[in-house]
């Protein structure tokens, strides 16, 4: 039995931030520059009342009007999220009553980032394949601009609030999901962490420190160890890539697309180079989104699909990587 | 790996400073457009050119393009 994606939709919040509304912000910033380096000229906001459950739900239903997909054919959901709605439950579980889908469905969050959408194909699949689904509703969902510093200028350049929404059916679709390769490093958690607010420290400490590359490390917002994460990633992704075609049995030649998480254009463009990936068969494009954590790669696909970038009878490799830290990527059979 | 070829890679990741003036006794941390984004490029251009892996807080602890290259050399 096979996994099939079957619909896609994603859904941004009004409100944005431009690099001109950045550059009022800090006089010091040259827009032009940071725009060639970052690839972002804004991102969407989520309001102080808007949570990530509620872009979730606006994805969904964009989803269900879009491909006369109902909340009745749904038989699971998973959310993908790092930024809940309560520490419990899961927002998965609201979300199932306010979208009306049936209680019979399965419904949980899980926790992660930027590998988060190749994580949920993965589980999608798996449920369909062990016979516990054959309709899975993929959400993923994040709000990472409230984590941001005001004055962290880096992250609020690169980050954007957004949510998607996949189908995965056990019948049919528009590509097959095929194999994966996942993995783990924990050993760089502290590299992209939040730090206080949960379990091990519940309070706020109000700690700052200055990290190696002269960023601010403060414990009660969003912390990025940028050149960290811009060395894990270099040296995650080309063996990751590697075991992946090995294990698909396909040639690096046959690939006809890569959708890769959307982290910003500086690094996309040193993995492309690395991973000698041409940049005709390379997507890239988060000028009016930023970097959406677990959304990017749904967005991409969509907007691929959209562009005909992504044809009918083409492979594709999908890739996520990142906070974890963690990775994983999977080939798509359109 | 050549002195001579590492000071002209790093000083393409420049924007504003003329290449001509990078020198291995340059202190690059000292010129004007120095920040963590062409620190990264300088993370970049080591992994593209030479695949080898260069950190953050090693190129915060080095003075000199020279120091660099002789880290890099090491590796």
């Amino acid at each position: 039995m096979g996994a099939f994606l079957k619909a896609i939709s994603y859904y941004l919040p009004e409100d944005t931030l431009t690099n001109e509304m950045l550059a009022v912000e800090f006089p010091e910033w040259d827009v032009d520059k940071v725009y060639n380096k970052v690839g972002v000229r804004k991102r969407h906001l989520a309001r102080p009342s808007v949570t990530a459950g509620d872009l979730a739900e606006k994805a969904a239903r964009k989803l269900f009007d879009e491909k006369g997909v109902g909340p009745s054919d749904i038989d699971f959901i998973i959310l993908c999220t790092q930024s809940p709605d309560f520490f419990l439950p899961s927002t998965a579980c609201v979300l199932q009553d306010r979208l009306g889908i049936p209680t019979s469905a399965g419904a949980f969050d899980y926790n992660l980032g930027c590998s988060g959408c190749i994580y949920g194909m993965a589980m999608a699949k798996g449920l369909i394949a062990a016979g516990l689904a054959s309709n899975v509703l993929l959400l993923t969902a994040e709000t990472y601009t409230k984590y941001l510093h005001p004055l962290d200028k880096s992250n609020r350049t690169i980050f954007g609030d957004a949510a998607a929404a996949c189908l995965i059916s056990g019948v049919e679709g528009f590509a097959e999901i095929g194999d994966f390769v996942l993995g783990t490093d924990g050993s760089g958690a502290s590299n992209l962490m939040v730090r206080s607010g949960a379990a091990r420290q519940p309070e706020k400490t109000a700690r700052e420190s200055v990290d190696d590359d002269g960023h601010v490390n403060r414990e009660d917002y969003l912390y990025m160890n940028g050149s960290a994460i811009f060395n894990f990633t270099l040296e995650t992704v080309p063996p990751l890539m590697k075991s992946l075609l090995d294990k698909s049995g396909i040639e690096k030649a046959d690939v006809d697309y890569y959708v890769f998480h959307q982290a910003n254009k500086y690094m996309l463009n040193t993995i492309r180079k690395v991973c000698g990936i041409p940049a005709d068969r390379f997507y890239m494009d988060l000028e009016d989104t930023g970097n959406t954590v677990s959304s990017t790669i749904l967005i991409g696909l969509k907007e691929c699909l959209r562009a005909g970038k992504i044809l009918p009878g083409m492979e594709v490799m999908a890739c996520g990587f990142g906070v974890g830290l963690s990775y994983g990527a999977c080939m798509l059979h359109f | 790996m050549e002195l001579e070829k590492f000071v002209k890679d790093f000083a393409a990741q420049l924007d504003e400073t003329d290449p001509e003036t990078i020198t291995a006794e340059t202190e690059y941390k000292n010129l004007d457009e120095w920040s963590s984004l062409i620190a990264f490029a300088v993370i970049a251009m080591v992994k593209v050119e030479y695949d080898k892996t260069v950190t953050g807080a090693e190129i915060r602890h080095c003075n000199t393009v020279g120091d660099l290259f002789n880290l890099v050399a090491a590796k």
